[in-house]
């Protein structure tokens, strides 16, 4: 739908303001950034994470007390899929080295490690190989490769900055000093980042940087580098890939050790069992539980299953009382809505500005902070654009794009975005967008060591299942690289445990046993199953018509 | 333990306005649309995607990203009384008034597998993998099959020249929904042969990063291990100062800059 006489009269306002802000663009003049009290101050004020309604205490579990969303704590409380007593685990369907539970990013880069080093691994994913959130992300992937001006300790420094100074500070060492060489291991498969003719890669800022060391593949960094280990993974012949498959419970065995998974085959709706020597959780996020209502840049199979495996097994999490949103989902058109516009449309110089055509922050904020000003400006303030479909936004002012770097930039560099708009009718190269903040990042998870360990002995946790390195606030183009590095280091080492560690046991679910048993006598009467598998967006009024029908995934 | 009656956490009415949410209100004029050949009343504002799951489809397959990127929603449909066939991605198409519409899920397609690190960029050897390059009689209808106006059969006929570099980049915004596959004539896998060109391309024929192996080894061999110890041992007020106090390269900075402080570079 392209935009409305009344939205084109407000269009021509950040027309008039533009010249101005372009030329101080290019005079260097940058919005005043936010000092870190300044930060502490609109977070406390306007970031959904501050907001006391819409969050409880933990009453189960390992974090008993911990006080986080509601959205987690209903799934974290609820019962499994399957009656323990009914599953025979005597007699398993598929026998392997290394389980890998999700095929995004984390996964298939762990599979490709742990086939390295001789292991057999299977790869079991709730949708198809390669749809996960890794897919769908754009800006880019920081790692310090200009020696003449960045390193792993400017790097460092920002992911702490960008977290609180609350991130694990072993997981961010790892995180940054890996970090060249996962780029360099990309190049050699053949990902086509986007460089200047030598070879040289294109860098530039993201929210919360202090060098310019995103780097990127157009604007669809994630998928070009998901497609990409996909088919390498394709290659190699001790990977296999069990689809639309995805895991109900954790296997443990008789020693306490992790020994594969139950899957349950969302088609045929049968259950299967895999004993592996190590198993890998690399389920990724939980966009799709819509955290206090908020829409979603994130995949359809985003809905925190790795959360509740891992913590039904005994592990604790860390970090769930933050999520991240982006500042900027689209708003409009509403076919659009929560999709991710990507931050490089600010690096590239596009300002937000409110419905006066004024700047209100500056656009390289941590993304707590432009989100939290993004809705100030909106819900404070009062400044922001309402839009035909009664949604409250700001505008991402893209023209200055091509004002800045040249006619074509925008559609050059952001090749995605503006076919996709086009459709709609809007031309992103000479008309703003309007955003606002969108559920965008599962900043905690499962708690794990540098060397992706877990605190159950063969279970290995890696990318947005798990939580610290983040800390309360991801920056961007941190994590498509916190997957690959971490997802190789738990390919590598669950291979190597495989091999030398891990312990033959007969096959149980008594913890899941254990876990119901703690349910019924904390007294928390629930009638909730979990993991979700997939959300349900049927109407409402259609799905009071399915009597005998699905209340949680195929599960009837 | 008790299968409960109720679905309680799958709810997605409680949160109004959330994506994929139907809110009564705001759903605009309905409109008749076919899936697989089955009528169905739908709000017009709303993409084929939302459109099935208001009738009460609840996708396992066909449905991905929902942002336009995955390529697992492709959709084949026809508007009634038109011979047209045409191709939109479910989660970025809104329907329209008598559409016929199926999605394709899946289409088998061959794959070649090779061992990659042992490739070179003589396209020979693609020639070799997919021998079925050459079944390609220039018909376009793989082009006009494409969602994301791909100019797939451009694309085709560069690697059959040799020219790895254009099919490469001709073939950078594919998402691999297959739908070329599913309409090729001469049976190609267009999309696996594509993404073979491109890795060839960003490993083989684009010049490598020099300052990434440089800054690989430096990294990886303990350059900095001291300066982030220091880091990781430093309490967080301090922390904070030194995050305050970082050197920020400017903006506009040009590809050269470099900064005044080059103690832990």
């Amino acid at each position: 739908m392209p935009y409305t006489q009344e939205i084109k009269v407000l269009i021509k306002v950040v027309e008039k303001t533009r010249p101005e802000r372009v030329a101080r663009k290019k005079r260097g003049e940058e919005f005043p950034t936010m000092s870190l009290e300044e930060r502490d101050e609109i977070l406390k004020r306007c970031h959904p994470d501050y907001r006391q309604e819409g969050r409880r205490a933990l009453r189960v579990g390992v974090n008993k007390g911990y006080v986080i969303p509601d959205e987690f704590v209903d799934i974290l409380e609820a019962w499994s899929r399957v009656e323990p007593d009914k599953v025979d685990l005597s007699a398993p369907d598929i026998e392997t080295d290394v389980l890998i539970i999700g095929g995004g990013g984390a996964g298939t880069a762990a599979a490709l490690l742990a086939e390295e080093q001789g292991a057999r691994v299977v790869i079991a994913t709730k949708l198809r190989h390669g749809d996960a959130n890794t897919m769908m992300a754009e800006g880019g992937i920081q790692a310090a490769t200009k020696m003449e001006k960045d390193s792993p300790y400017y790097h460092y420094l920002d992911v702490m900055g960008g977290g609180h100074f609350k991130c694990d500070p072993e997981l961010v060492n790892t995180l940054v000093t890996q970090a060249p060489d996962v780029l360099q291991w990309l190049e050699n498969l053949g990902v086509m980042f986007s460089k200047y003719p030598e070879g040289r890669l294109q860098s530039i800022h993201g929210g919360g940087t202090s060098r310019k060391r995103m780097h990127y593949c157009g604007d669809v960094t994630g998928m070009e580098i998901m497609r990409t280990i996909r088919d390498e993974a394709r290659n190699r012949p001790n990977i296999t890939v069990v689809e639309f498959a995805p895991t109900v419970e954790l296997l443990l065995n008789e020693h306490g050790h992790c020994a594969g998974a139950l899957l349950y085959n969302l088609e045929t709706e049968e259950y299967v069992i895999v004993r592996a020597k190590a198993t890998i959780l690399a389920v990724g996020g939980s966009g799709r539980l819509h955290i206090q209502g908020f829409m979603t840049t994130n995949h359809y199979g985003a809905t925190a299953d790795g959360l509740v495996l891992g913590y039904r097994a005994g592990i604790g999490v860390d970090f769930l009382h933050t999520v991240q949103y982006h500042p900027t989902g689209a708003v409009y058109p509403e076919q659009v809505e929560g999709l991710l516009i990507t931050e490089k449309f600010r690096g590239a110089g596009s300002n937000l500005v409110n419905i006066n055509g004024e700047q209100f922050v500056n656009e390289r904020e941590p993304r707590d902070v432009e989100s939290a000003a993004c809705i100030r400006e909106c819900l404070e303030r009062n400044l922001g654009v309402v839009t035909p479909t009664g949604r409250v936004g700001i505008w991402l002012d893209s023209p200055m794009i091509d004002m800045l770097s040249g006619e074509g930039t925008v559609k050059r560099e952001f090749p995605g975005k503006y076919i996709l708009f086009q459709r709609h009718g809007i031309d992103i190269a000479t008309e703003p967008m309007l955003v606002y903040p969108t559920l965008h990042y599962q900043n905690g998870g499962l708690k794990i060591d540098p060397g992706c360990r877990t605190s159950v002995p063969g279970l290995f946790a890696a990318g947005e299942v798990t939580g610290g390195i983040h800390g309360e606030n991801r920056l961007m183009g941190n994590s498509l690289l916190d997957v690959l590095v971490f997802g190789r280091i738990a390919g590598q080492n669950a291979a190597v445990y495989a091999r030398e560690s891990a312990k033959e046991g007969r096959l149980t679910l008594d913890h899941v046993r254990a876990y119901h048993k703690e349910l019924e006598t904390t007294g928390v009467a629930t009638d909730r199953v979990a993991p979700m598998l997939l959300p349900d967006y049927t109407d409402p009024e259609v799905r009071k018509r399915q009597l005998t029908s699905h209340y949680q995934g195929t599960l009837r | 333990m008790s299968i409960p009656e109720e679905k309680r956490n799958n709810d997605s009415d409680k949160a109004p306005g959330i994506e994929g949410a139907n809110v009564p209100g705001s759903i605009g004029k309905l409109i008749p649309v076919y899936v697989m050949g089955k009528r169905y009343e739908v709000p017009e504002t709303l993409t084929i995607m939302k459109a099935m799951e208001y009738a009460g489809f609840k996708f396992i397959r066909g449905c991905g990203c929902r942002g336009g990127i995955c390529g697992a929603c492709a959709t084949v449909y026809r508007k009634a009384g038109d011979y047209r066939l045409r191709v939109g991605l479910a989660c970025q198409t809104v329907v329209e008034p008598n559409m016929y519409l199926t999605q394709i899920p899946f289409y088998p397609a061959n794959r070649a597998t090779c061992d990659f690190s042992e490739l070179t960029s003589n396209p020979e050897e693609i020639f070799k993998l997919y021998p079925e390059l050459f079944r390609c009689i220039a018909c376009n209808l793989c082009t006009k099959a494409c969602p994301m106006d791909v100019e797939v059969m451009d694309y085709i006929s560069a690697l059959k020249q040799g020219n790895i570099t254009k099919a490469a980049e001709l073939s950078f915004n594919c998402i691999q929904c297959g739908l070329c596959a599913s309409r090729c004539m001469g049976e190609l896998p267009q999309y696996h042969i594509a993404q073979l060109a491109r890795r060839i391309y960003g490993s083989k024929i684009v010049p490598r990063a020099e300052h990434l192996s440089e800054a690989t080894a430096a990294s990886t061999g303990g350059r900095y291990e001291a300066y982030l110890e220091a880091l990781m041992k430093m309490g967080e007020e301090e922390l904070r100062k030194v995050y305050q106090e970082r050197e920020m390269e400017p903006e506009i900075a040009a590809e050269d800059w470099v900064p005044n402080d080059n103690r832990y570079l």
